[in-house]
Protein backbone atom coordinates (compact mmCIF):
# COMPACT_ATOMS: atom_id res chain seq x y z
CA UNK A 1 0.00 0.00 0.00
CA UNK A 2 1.86 3.44 -0.97
CA UNK A 3 -0.16 5.32 1.34
CA UNK A 4 2.10 8.63 1.29
CA UNK A 5 2.73 9.49 -2.54
CA UNK A 6 -1.12 9.96 -3.34
CA UNK A 7 -1.64 12.96 -1.16
CA UNK A 8 1.76 14.28 -2.04
CA UNK A 9 1.12 14.21 -5.67
CA UNK A 10 -2.17 15.94 -5.32
CA UNK A 11 -0.72 18.67 -3.58
CA UNK A 12 1.89 19.19 -5.71
CA UNK A 13 -0.17 19.24 -8.71
CA UNK A 14 -2.34 21.85 -6.58
CA UNK A 15 0.17 23.77 -6.22
CA UNK A 16 1.20 23.80 -9.73
CA UNK A 17 -2.00 24.71 -11.25
CA UNK A 18 -3.20 27.19 -8.70
CA UNK A 19 0.37 29.10 -7.33
CA UNK A 20 0.28 30.46 -4.19
CA UNK A 21 -1.12 34.06 -5.41
CA UNK A 22 -4.09 32.29 -7.23
CA UNK A 23 -5.52 29.40 -4.60
CA UNK A 24 -8.34 27.81 -6.11
CA UNK A 25 -11.98 27.64 -4.73
CA UNK A 26 -10.70 24.34 -3.37
CA UNK A 27 -7.62 25.49 -1.27
CA UNK A 28 -9.52 28.13 -0.08
CA UNK A 29 -11.97 25.91 1.96
CA UNK A 30 -9.40 23.53 2.82
CA UNK A 31 -7.62 26.32 4.16
CA UNK A 32 -10.79 28.28 6.03
CA UNK A 33 -11.47 24.15 7.21
CA UNK A 34 -7.67 24.11 8.21
CA UNK A 35 -7.50 27.10 10.35
CA UNK A 36 -11.01 26.49 11.84
CA UNK A 37 -9.80 23.33 13.08
CA UNK A 38 -6.58 24.31 14.38
CA UNK A 39 -7.98 27.59 16.64
CA UNK A 40 -9.36 26.19 19.53
CA UNK A 41 -6.21 24.18 20.46
CA UNK A 42 -3.78 27.31 19.38
CA UNK A 43 -6.23 29.57 21.37
CA UNK A 44 -5.87 27.80 24.65
CA UNK A 45 -1.89 27.17 24.00
CA UNK A 46 -1.74 30.86 23.42
CA UNK A 47 -3.84 32.27 26.18
CA UNK A 48 -2.06 30.18 29.41
CA UNK A 49 1.53 30.95 28.12
CA UNK A 50 2.04 34.35 25.97
CA UNK A 51 -0.11 35.85 27.58
CA UNK A 52 0.74 35.14 30.94
CA UNK A 53 4.80 35.18 30.26
CA UNK A 54 3.62 39.08 28.91
CA UNK A 55 2.00 39.87 31.83
CA UNK A 56 4.82 38.60 34.18
CA UNK A 57 7.25 41.19 32.53
CA UNK A 58 4.54 43.94 33.17
CA UNK A 59 4.76 42.40 36.83
CA UNK A 60 8.34 42.28 36.75
CA UNK A 61 8.92 45.68 36.00
CA UNK A 62 6.65 46.60 39.54
CA UNK A 63 6.83 47.18 43.16
CA UNK A 64 3.88 44.90 43.73
CA UNK A 65 3.38 42.70 46.98
CA UNK A 66 0.04 41.71 47.62
CA UNK A 67 0.55 41.84 50.64
CA UNK A 68 0.96 45.47 51.02
CA UNK A 69 -1.33 46.20 47.60
CA UNK A 70 -1.60 50.05 48.01
CA UNK A 71 2.12 50.73 47.86
CA UNK A 72 2.19 49.19 44.05
CA UNK A 73 4.46 51.40 41.45
CA UNK A 74 6.34 51.28 38.93
CA UNK A 75 10.42 50.84 39.59
CA UNK A 76 11.86 50.28 36.11
CA UNK A 77 14.25 47.68 36.48
CA UNK A 78 14.89 47.52 40.04
CA UNK A 79 13.42 43.60 40.73
CA UNK A 80 16.02 42.58 37.67
CA UNK A 81 18.50 44.70 39.61
CA UNK A 82 17.86 43.15 43.03
CA UNK A 83 17.57 39.47 41.10
CA UNK A 84 21.11 39.75 39.51
CA UNK A 85 22.77 41.10 42.68
CA UNK A 86 21.55 38.55 45.58
CA UNK A 87 23.86 36.15 46.66
CA UNK A 88 20.37 33.42 46.55
CA UNK A 89 20.16 33.60 42.71
CA UNK A 90 23.23 33.16 42.48
CA UNK A 91 22.93 30.25 44.34
CA UNK A 92 20.13 28.96 43.03
CA UNK A 93 21.27 29.45 39.56
CA UNK A 94 24.33 27.35 40.10
CA UNK A 95 22.32 24.32 42.24
CA UNK A 96 19.83 24.48 39.00
CA UNK A 97 22.59 24.00 36.41
CA UNK A 98 24.74 21.66 38.59
CA UNK A 99 21.71 19.38 39.20
CA UNK A 100 20.67 19.83 35.24
CA UNK A 101 24.25 18.78 34.29
CA UNK A 102 24.90 16.15 36.50
CA UNK A 103 21.39 14.18 35.92
CA UNK A 104 21.49 14.62 32.35
CA UNK A 105 24.78 13.38 32.13
CA UNK A 106 24.25 9.92 34.02
CA UNK A 107 20.87 9.69 32.34
CA UNK A 108 22.59 9.38 29.24
CA UNK A 109 25.49 6.72 29.71
CA UNK A 110 22.77 4.93 32.13
CA UNK A 111 19.90 5.43 29.04
CA UNK A 112 22.12 4.76 26.28
CA UNK A 113 23.29 1.62 28.24
CA UNK A 114 19.52 0.24 28.66
CA UNK A 115 18.62 1.22 25.42
CA UNK A 116 21.53 -1.02 23.83
CA UNK A 117 20.49 -3.73 26.31
CA UNK A 118 16.62 -3.76 24.81
CA UNK A 119 18.14 -3.22 21.64
CA UNK A 120 20.04 -6.36 21.53
CA UNK A 121 17.83 -8.75 24.12
CA UNK A 122 16.41 -11.98 22.73
CA UNK A 123 14.08 -12.22 25.33
CA UNK A 124 12.53 -10.26 28.04
CA UNK A 125 12.39 -7.02 26.07
CA UNK A 126 8.69 -6.68 27.09
CA UNK A 127 9.69 -7.29 30.98
CA UNK A 128 12.13 -4.61 30.43
CA UNK A 129 9.97 -2.12 29.17
CA UNK A 130 7.14 -2.96 31.40
CA UNK A 131 9.57 -2.13 34.81
CA UNK A 132 10.85 0.67 32.97
CA UNK A 133 7.84 2.65 32.28
CA UNK A 134 6.94 2.02 36.13
CA UNK A 135 9.45 5.25 36.92
CA UNK A 136 8.08 7.19 33.80
CA UNK A 137 4.62 6.91 34.53
CA UNK A 138 4.85 7.50 38.22
CA UNK A 139 3.64 11.36 39.97
CA UNK A 140 7.09 13.01 40.91
CA UNK A 141 5.88 13.71 44.11
CA UNK A 142 5.60 10.37 45.10
CA UNK A 143 8.77 9.04 43.52
CA UNK A 144 10.73 12.31 46.06
CA UNK A 145 8.61 10.74 49.16
CA UNK A 146 9.80 7.08 48.33
CA UNK A 147 13.23 8.14 48.00
CA UNK A 148 13.13 10.62 50.87
CA UNK A 149 11.79 8.26 53.39
CA UNK A 150 14.17 5.72 51.64
CA UNK A 151 17.10 8.08 52.87
CA UNK A 152 15.67 10.00 55.65
CA UNK A 153 17.60 8.98 59.06
CA UNK A 154 14.62 8.26 61.06
CA UNK A 155 12.87 5.71 59.02
CA UNK A 156 14.88 4.65 56.12
CA UNK A 157 16.17 1.53 55.32
CA UNK A 158 18.84 3.19 53.22
CA UNK A 159 21.14 3.42 56.60
CA UNK A 160 20.50 0.10 57.79
CA UNK A 161 22.43 -0.84 55.38
CA UNK A 162 26.17 -2.27 55.68
CA UNK A 163 29.04 0.53 55.04
CA UNK A 164 26.49 3.34 55.80
CA UNK A 165 26.69 5.00 59.45
CA UNK A 166 23.23 4.41 60.93
CA UNK A 167 22.58 8.10 61.87
CA UNK A 168 23.92 9.58 58.75
CA UNK A 169 21.92 12.58 58.15
CA UNK A 170 21.82 12.26 54.24
CA UNK A 171 19.43 16.11 54.45
CA UNK A 172 21.44 17.67 56.63
CA UNK A 173 24.12 19.10 54.17
CA UNK A 174 24.02 20.20 50.94
CA UNK A 175 26.55 17.61 49.16
CA UNK A 176 24.58 14.23 50.49
CA UNK A 177 21.18 16.13 50.09
CA UNK A 178 22.31 16.80 46.31
CA UNK A 179 23.16 13.66 45.95
CA UNK A 180 19.51 11.81 47.23
CA UNK A 181 18.01 14.92 44.70
CA UNK A 182 19.97 13.68 41.78
CA UNK A 183 19.30 10.12 42.40
CA UNK A 184 15.55 10.68 42.31
CA UNK A 185 15.31 12.34 39.29
CA UNK A 186 17.92 9.61 37.37
CA UNK A 187 16.03 7.15 38.89
CA UNK A 188 12.55 9.26 37.43
CA UNK A 189 13.48 10.15 33.91
CA UNK A 190 16.55 7.35 32.36
CA UNK A 191 13.37 5.41 31.20
CA UNK A 192 12.74 8.46 28.98
CA UNK A 193 16.00 9.05 27.92
CA UNK A 194 16.18 4.84 26.91
CA UNK A 195 13.41 4.87 25.22
CA UNK A 196 13.78 7.99 22.66
CA UNK A 197 17.26 6.25 22.24
CA UNK A 198 16.06 2.84 21.80
CA UNK A 199 13.66 4.31 19.14
CA UNK A 200 16.77 6.12 17.32
CA UNK A 201 18.10 2.52 17.29
CA UNK A 202 15.59 0.62 15.44
CA UNK A 203 16.18 2.91 12.62
CA UNK A 204 19.49 2.53 12.08
CA UNK A 205 20.22 -0.11 9.46
CA UNK A 206 21.60 -4.01 10.79
CA UNK A 207 23.33 -4.10 7.15
CA UNK A 208 25.91 -1.57 8.45
CA UNK A 209 27.07 -3.35 11.42
CA UNK A 210 27.12 -6.27 9.02
CA UNK A 211 29.16 -5.17 6.72
CA UNK A 212 31.41 -3.15 9.47
CA UNK A 213 32.19 -6.64 10.36
CA UNK A 214 33.05 -7.57 7.42
CA UNK A 215 35.55 -4.71 7.03
CA UNK A 216 37.06 -5.87 10.34
CA UNK A 217 35.41 -3.10 13.00
CA UNK A 218 35.40 -4.05 16.48
CA UNK A 219 32.47 -4.02 18.44
CA UNK A 220 34.40 0.07 20.08
CA UNK A 221 34.28 0.81 16.41
CA UNK A 222 30.76 0.15 15.47
CA UNK A 223 29.47 1.93 18.05
CA UNK A 224 31.87 5.35 17.78
CA UNK A 225 31.44 5.34 13.91
CA UNK A 226 27.86 4.05 13.18
CA UNK A 227 26.06 3.87 16.36
CA UNK A 228 26.53 7.53 17.42
CA UNK A 229 27.06 9.19 14.54
CA UNK A 230 23.62 7.95 13.24
CA UNK A 231 21.77 8.26 16.74
CA UNK A 232 22.76 11.41 16.68
CA UNK A 233 19.78 13.12 15.73
CA UNK A 234 17.69 11.11 18.57
CA UNK A 235 20.35 11.51 21.20
CA UNK A 236 20.18 15.61 20.34
CA UNK A 237 16.37 15.92 20.67
CA UNK A 238 16.65 13.67 24.22
CA UNK A 239 19.06 15.65 25.46
CA UNK A 240 17.02 18.79 24.55
CA UNK A 241 14.08 17.53 26.35
CA UNK A 242 15.68 16.24 29.57
CA UNK A 243 17.62 18.93 29.85
CA UNK A 244 14.94 21.54 29.66
CA UNK A 245 13.15 19.15 32.22
CA UNK A 246 16.07 19.17 34.31
CA UNK A 247 16.33 22.99 34.20
CA UNK A 248 12.59 23.23 35.92
CA UNK A 249 13.64 20.71 38.55
CA UNK A 250 10.61 21.97 41.88
CA UNK A 251 8.91 18.69 42.94
CA UNK A 252 11.99 16.72 44.52
CA UNK A 253 13.49 19.36 45.89
CA UNK A 254 10.05 20.24 47.10
CA UNK A 255 9.44 17.46 49.34
CA UNK A 256 13.10 16.60 50.09
CA UNK A 257 14.60 19.90 51.60
CA UNK A 258 12.06 22.75 50.75
CA UNK A 259 15.47 24.17 49.69
CA UNK A 260 17.38 24.09 52.89
CA UNK A 261 20.76 23.55 53.55
CA UNK A 262 21.53 26.02 49.76
CA UNK A 263 19.55 23.29 48.32
CA UNK A 264 17.20 25.63 46.46
CA UNK A 265 16.45 25.86 42.50
CA UNK A 266 15.48 28.70 40.33
CA UNK A 267 11.68 27.19 40.03
CA UNK A 268 12.04 26.69 44.29
CA UNK A 269 13.04 30.57 44.11
CA UNK A 270 10.40 31.87 42.06
CA UNK A 271 7.70 29.51 44.29
CA UNK A 272 9.04 31.51 47.11
CA UNK A 273 8.55 34.79 46.40
CA UNK A 274 5.68 34.63 44.57
CA UNK A 275 3.00 32.55 46.43
CA UNK A 276 5.22 32.24 50.00
CA UNK A 277 6.27 35.80 50.11
CA UNK A 278 3.49 37.01 47.53
CA UNK A 279 6.07 39.38 46.15
CA UNK A 280 4.52 39.59 42.81
CA UNK A 281 7.09 41.72 41.28
CA UNK A 282 10.40 40.31 42.06
CA UNK A 283 9.00 36.57 41.63
CA UNK A 284 7.84 37.70 38.21
CA UNK A 285 11.24 39.03 37.65
CA UNK A 286 12.82 35.64 38.59
CA UNK A 287 10.12 33.65 36.58
CA UNK A 288 11.07 36.04 33.41
CA UNK A 289 14.63 35.25 33.98
CA UNK A 290 14.08 31.49 34.18
CA UNK A 291 12.26 32.00 31.13
CA UNK A 292 14.96 33.63 29.01
CA UNK A 293 17.39 30.64 30.52
CA UNK A 294 14.95 28.30 28.86
CA UNK A 295 14.65 29.94 25.48
CA UNK A 296 18.88 30.40 25.28
CA UNK A 297 19.00 26.12 26.16
CA UNK A 298 16.38 25.82 23.40
CA UNK A 299 18.49 28.43 21.01
CA UNK A 300 22.04 26.61 21.48
CA UNK A 301 20.59 23.11 20.95
CA UNK A 302 18.89 23.92 17.97
CA UNK A 303 21.22 26.28 16.30
CA UNK A 304 24.63 25.15 18.23
CA UNK A 305 24.41 21.36 18.22
CA UNK A 306 21.65 21.30 14.93
CA UNK A 307 19.28 19.44 16.77
CA UNK A 308 16.17 18.75 14.34
CA UNK A 309 13.20 19.79 16.41
CA UNK A 310 10.73 17.19 16.20
CA UNK A 311 8.04 17.80 13.30
CA UNK A 312 10.07 20.57 11.33
CA UNK A 313 11.39 18.20 8.89
CA UNK A 314 7.64 16.90 8.25
CA UNK A 315 5.73 19.78 8.31
CA UNK A 316 7.52 21.19 5.55
CA UNK A 317 6.16 18.47 2.43
CA UNK B 1 23.03 -15.88 32.20
CA UNK B 2 24.44 -12.85 31.60
CA UNK B 3 20.58 -11.35 30.45
CA UNK B 4 19.16 -13.03 32.95
CA UNK B 5 21.03 -10.82 35.71
CA UNK B 6 20.73 -7.76 33.52
CA UNK B 7 16.67 -8.36 33.37
CA UNK B 8 17.06 -8.87 36.94
CA UNK B 9 18.80 -5.95 37.32
CA UNK B 10 16.58 -3.44 35.74
CA UNK B 11 13.72 -4.80 37.32
CA UNK B 12 14.78 -4.55 40.59
CA UNK B 13 16.03 -0.53 39.45
CA UNK B 14 12.30 -0.02 38.60
CA UNK B 15 10.38 -1.63 41.42
CA UNK B 16 12.88 -0.46 44.64
CA UNK B 17 10.96 2.53 45.33
CA UNK B 18 7.40 1.30 44.76
CA UNK B 19 7.78 -1.89 46.67
CA UNK B 20 9.25 0.36 49.66
CA UNK B 21 6.96 2.36 49.48
CA UNK B 22 4.28 -0.40 50.13
CA UNK B 23 6.26 -1.91 52.73
CA UNK B 24 6.32 1.49 54.66
CA UNK B 25 2.69 1.61 54.15
CA UNK B 26 1.68 -1.14 55.75
CA UNK B 27 4.02 -0.65 58.94
CA UNK B 28 1.92 0.42 62.35
CA UNK B 29 3.22 3.37 63.67
CA UNK B 30 5.43 1.42 66.60
CA UNK B 31 7.20 0.01 63.86
CA UNK B 32 7.36 2.47 61.22
CA UNK B 33 10.66 3.65 62.15
CA UNK B 34 12.65 0.58 62.14
CA UNK B 35 14.38 1.15 59.09
CA UNK B 36 13.40 -2.53 58.25
CA UNK B 37 12.54 -2.95 54.11
CA UNK B 38 10.20 -5.66 55.04
CA UNK B 39 7.51 -4.64 57.37
CA UNK B 40 7.44 -6.73 60.77
CA UNK B 41 3.92 -5.99 62.04
CA UNK B 42 1.04 -5.83 59.06
CA UNK B 43 -1.81 -3.06 59.27
CA UNK B 44 -3.77 -1.49 56.65
CA UNK B 45 -4.50 1.32 59.36
CA UNK B 46 -2.42 3.77 57.47
CA UNK B 47 -5.13 3.43 54.05
CA UNK B 48 -8.34 3.30 56.45
CA UNK B 49 -7.35 7.12 58.46
CA UNK B 50 -6.86 8.38 54.88
CA UNK B 51 -10.70 7.97 54.55
CA UNK B 52 -11.87 8.15 57.66
CA UNK B 53 -14.45 11.34 58.13
CA UNK B 54 -15.71 10.72 54.50
CA UNK B 55 -15.56 14.16 52.91
CA UNK B 56 -13.83 15.75 55.22
CA UNK B 57 -11.30 12.94 55.24
CA UNK B 58 -7.23 13.76 54.19
CA UNK B 59 -7.68 11.60 50.82
CA UNK B 60 -11.38 11.14 50.01
CA UNK B 61 -11.81 15.04 48.00
CA UNK B 62 -8.13 14.99 46.46
CA UNK B 63 -8.55 11.48 44.72
CA UNK B 64 -11.83 12.07 43.75
CA UNK B 65 -10.17 15.69 42.83
CA UNK B 66 -7.65 14.40 40.61
CA UNK B 67 -9.41 11.40 38.49
CA UNK B 68 -11.86 14.49 37.89
CA UNK B 69 -9.45 16.70 36.99
CA UNK B 70 -7.53 14.49 34.71
CA UNK B 71 -10.08 12.76 32.98
CA UNK B 72 -12.01 16.06 32.34
CA UNK B 73 -8.87 17.54 31.28
CA UNK B 74 -7.92 14.63 29.09
CA UNK B 75 -10.92 14.50 27.34
CA UNK B 76 -10.67 18.32 26.02
CA UNK B 77 -6.97 18.13 25.18
CA UNK B 78 -7.47 15.01 23.06
CA UNK B 79 -10.56 16.20 21.04
CA UNK B 80 -9.26 19.53 20.22
CA UNK B 81 -5.38 17.99 19.32
CA UNK B 82 -7.58 15.72 17.60
CA UNK B 83 -8.98 18.71 15.26
CA UNK B 84 -5.43 19.98 15.00
CA UNK B 85 -3.89 17.13 14.21
CA UNK B 86 -6.30 16.16 11.31
CA UNK B 87 -5.55 19.31 9.65
CA UNK B 88 -1.81 19.23 9.78
CA UNK B 89 -1.68 15.39 8.86
CA UNK B 90 -4.20 15.83 6.31
CA UNK B 91 -4.92 19.38 4.63
CA UNK B 92 -3.00 21.21 3.27
CA UNK B 93 -2.35 25.28 4.79
CA UNK B 94 0.28 27.79 5.24
CA UNK B 95 1.35 27.55 9.24
CA UNK B 96 1.66 24.15 9.69
CA UNK B 97 4.88 24.24 10.83
CA UNK B 98 4.66 27.47 13.00
CA UNK B 99 2.05 25.50 15.09
CA UNK B 100 4.17 22.27 15.52
CA UNK B 101 7.33 24.41 16.47
CA UNK B 102 4.80 27.06 18.59
CA UNK B 103 3.56 23.42 20.15
CA UNK B 104 6.85 22.32 20.63
CA UNK B 105 7.68 25.70 22.30
CA UNK B 106 5.27 25.72 24.79
CA UNK B 107 6.19 22.14 25.91
CA UNK B 108 9.51 23.34 26.90
CA UNK B 109 7.81 26.37 29.03
CA UNK B 110 9.04 26.05 32.85
CA UNK B 111 5.37 26.14 34.30
CA UNK B 112 6.42 28.25 36.95
CA UNK B 113 7.14 31.63 34.89
CA UNK B 114 3.74 31.72 34.63
CA UNK B 115 2.20 30.39 37.94
CA UNK B 116 2.70 34.15 39.31
CA UNK B 117 0.62 36.05 36.49
CA UNK B 118 -1.72 32.60 36.67
CA UNK B 119 -2.26 32.90 39.64
CA UNK B 120 -3.13 36.55 40.13
CA UNK B 121 -5.29 36.10 37.01
CA UNK B 122 -7.33 33.28 38.67
CA UNK B 123 -8.36 35.48 41.71
CA UNK B 124 -9.52 38.18 39.60
CA UNK B 125 -11.48 35.60 37.36
CA UNK B 126 -12.50 33.40 40.38
CA UNK B 127 -10.40 30.42 38.93
CA UNK B 128 -7.99 30.64 41.85
CA UNK B 129 -8.78 27.04 44.37
CA UNK B 130 -11.22 25.52 41.53
CA UNK B 131 -11.40 22.64 39.17
CA UNK B 132 -11.16 24.97 35.79
CA UNK B 133 -8.94 26.79 37.54
CA UNK B 134 -6.06 23.20 37.12
CA UNK B 135 -7.93 22.37 33.86
CA UNK B 136 -7.29 25.06 31.51
CA UNK B 137 -3.60 24.89 32.14
CA UNK B 138 -3.49 21.37 32.32
CA UNK B 139 -4.82 21.39 28.59
CA UNK B 140 -2.29 23.86 27.71
CA UNK B 141 0.70 21.92 28.87
CA UNK B 142 -1.02 19.02 27.60
CA UNK B 143 -1.94 20.09 24.11
CA UNK B 144 1.68 20.01 22.78
CA UNK B 145 1.80 16.14 23.75
CA UNK B 146 -0.84 14.98 22.29
CA UNK B 147 -0.76 16.96 19.02
CA UNK B 148 2.90 15.47 18.39
CA UNK B 149 1.60 12.22 18.94
CA UNK B 150 -1.81 12.48 17.09
CA UNK B 151 0.08 14.03 14.27
CA UNK B 152 2.75 11.32 14.00
CA UNK B 153 -0.11 8.59 13.83
CA UNK B 154 -2.48 10.09 11.81
CA UNK B 155 0.59 10.31 9.33
CA UNK B 156 0.53 6.54 9.13
CA UNK B 157 -3.37 6.54 8.62
CA UNK B 158 -3.82 5.04 4.26
CA UNK B 159 -6.49 7.78 4.42
CA UNK B 160 -7.72 7.23 0.28
CA UNK B 161 -9.09 3.97 1.84
CA UNK B 162 -11.94 6.77 2.65
CA UNK B 163 -12.41 7.64 -0.95
CA UNK B 164 -12.21 3.92 -1.77
CA UNK B 165 -15.30 3.15 0.31
CA UNK B 166 -16.73 5.99 -0.99
CA UNK B 167 -16.93 5.09 -4.67
CA UNK B 168 -17.75 1.38 -3.83
CA UNK B 169 -21.26 3.39 -2.31
CA UNK B 170 -20.55 4.65 0.94
CA UNK B 171 -21.80 7.07 2.31
CA UNK B 172 -18.54 10.07 3.92
CA UNK B 173 -20.15 9.45 7.00
CA UNK B 174 -19.93 5.77 6.96
CA UNK B 175 -16.45 5.73 5.20
CA UNK B 176 -15.73 7.84 8.50
CA UNK B 177 -17.18 5.65 11.13
CA UNK B 178 -16.39 2.11 9.49
CA UNK B 179 -12.99 2.78 7.67
CA UNK B 180 -10.82 6.06 9.75
CA UNK B 181 -12.29 5.49 12.99
CA UNK B 182 -11.08 2.00 13.72
CA UNK B 183 -7.61 3.02 12.52
CA UNK B 184 -7.46 6.59 14.22
CA UNK B 185 -8.69 5.30 17.20
CA UNK B 186 -4.97 3.65 18.57
CA UNK B 187 -3.32 6.73 18.26
CA UNK B 188 -6.06 8.65 19.68
CA UNK B 189 -6.13 6.50 22.75
CA UNK B 190 -2.60 6.61 23.02
CA UNK B 191 -2.63 10.45 23.20
CA UNK B 192 -5.55 9.96 25.88
CA UNK B 193 -3.21 7.99 28.10
CA UNK B 194 0.12 10.15 27.85
CA UNK B 195 -1.98 13.37 28.69
CA UNK B 196 -3.75 11.36 31.43
CA UNK B 197 -0.41 10.84 33.31
CA UNK B 198 1.07 13.97 31.99
CA UNK B 199 -2.43 15.51 34.51
CA UNK B 200 -2.41 12.68 37.22
CA UNK B 201 1.30 14.18 37.63
CA UNK B 202 1.37 17.73 38.36
CA UNK B 203 2.45 19.54 41.15
CA UNK B 204 3.54 22.96 40.53
CA UNK B 205 0.07 24.13 39.46
CA UNK B 206 -1.54 21.95 41.94
CA UNK B 207 0.67 23.25 44.73
CA UNK B 208 0.31 26.99 43.84
CA UNK B 209 -3.25 27.58 42.32
CA UNK B 210 -5.14 25.66 44.94
CA UNK B 211 -5.58 26.35 48.56
CA UNK B 212 -7.84 23.81 50.12
CA UNK B 213 -9.11 20.02 50.08
CA UNK B 214 -11.71 21.50 47.78
CA UNK B 215 -9.82 21.37 44.44
CA UNK B 216 -6.37 20.10 45.65
CA UNK B 217 -5.28 16.64 43.86
CA UNK B 218 -3.65 13.84 45.56
CA UNK B 219 0.47 15.24 44.98
CA UNK B 220 -0.75 18.28 46.70
CA UNK B 221 -2.46 17.08 49.68
CA UNK B 222 0.47 14.88 49.97
CA UNK B 223 2.42 17.27 50.21
CA UNK B 224 0.54 19.61 52.93
CA UNK B 225 -0.24 16.54 54.71
CA UNK B 226 -0.26 17.14 58.33
CA UNK B 227 0.60 14.71 61.49
CA UNK B 228 -0.96 14.00 64.52
CA UNK B 229 0.86 16.21 66.27
CA UNK B 230 3.34 18.72 64.97
CA UNK B 231 5.75 15.86 66.41
CA UNK B 232 4.22 12.82 64.25
CA UNK B 233 5.52 13.28 60.73
CA UNK B 234 2.76 11.22 59.09
CA UNK B 235 5.17 8.90 56.73
CA UNK B 236 2.77 5.81 57.00
CA UNK B 237 -0.30 7.83 55.79
CA UNK B 238 1.94 9.27 52.98
CA UNK B 239 3.19 6.04 51.70
CA UNK B 240 -0.21 4.68 51.34
CA UNK B 241 -1.72 8.00 49.45
CA UNK B 242 1.62 7.19 47.49
CA UNK B 243 0.90 3.53 46.76
CA UNK B 244 -2.74 4.47 45.97
CA UNK B 245 -2.31 7.51 43.23
CA UNK B 246 0.83 4.88 41.82
CA UNK B 247 -1.74 2.18 40.94
CA UNK B 248 -3.63 3.18 38.36
CA UNK B 249 -0.21 4.12 36.93
CA UNK B 250 0.66 0.37 36.93
CA UNK B 251 -2.29 -0.54 35.90
CA UNK B 252 -1.79 1.86 32.50
CA UNK B 253 1.98 0.08 32.13
CA UNK B 254 1.09 -3.40 32.38
CA UNK B 255 -1.90 -3.16 29.95
CA UNK B 256 -1.30 -0.32 27.62
CA UNK B 257 3.08 -0.65 27.63
CA UNK B 258 2.89 -0.79 23.73
CA UNK B 259 0.96 1.99 22.99
CA UNK B 260 3.30 4.11 25.94
CA UNK B 261 6.46 3.91 24.17
CA UNK B 262 4.84 4.12 20.63
CA UNK B 263 3.33 7.53 21.55
CA UNK B 264 6.34 8.36 23.34
CA UNK B 265 8.84 8.01 20.97
CA UNK B 266 6.33 8.73 17.86
CA UNK B 267 6.27 12.49 17.93
CA UNK B 268 9.99 12.61 19.03
CA UNK B 269 11.65 10.32 16.59
CA UNK B 270 10.00 9.94 13.46
CA UNK B 271 9.12 13.95 13.23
Amino acid sequence: MTAVPVGRKERAAKRAAGGPGRASDKTKAERKLAYMLCAPAVVAMLLVTVYPILYAIVLSVQKIDLRFPEESEFVGLDNYVAVFTSELFRIDLFNTVLITVVSVAIELVLGMALALVMHKALFGRGLVRTAILVPYGIVTVVAAFAWFFAFDPSSGFVNSLPLIADDKAWFGDRANAFAVIILAEVWKTTPFMALLLLAGLATIDDGLYEAAKVDGANAVQRFLRITLPLLKPALLVALLFRTLDAFRVFDSIFVMTRGSQDTESLSILGFNQLISRLNLGLGSAVSVVLFVLVLLIAFVFVRGFGTATPGTQGATN
Amino acid sequence: MLWTAGIVAVVFYAMIPVVWLISLSLKTPATVGDKKFVPQDLTLENYTTLFEGGFDSPLLRPLITSVAIAIIATTIAVTLASFTAYAIARLDFPGKALILAGALAIAMFPPISVVGPLFDMWRTLGLYDTYPGLIIPYLTFALPLAIYTLVAFFREIPWELEQAAQVDGATPWQAFTKIILPLAAPGVFTAAILVFIFAWNDFVFAATLTSSDSSRTVPAAMAFFQGESQFTAPTGNIAAAAVLVTIPIIIFVLIFQRRIVAGLTAGAVKG
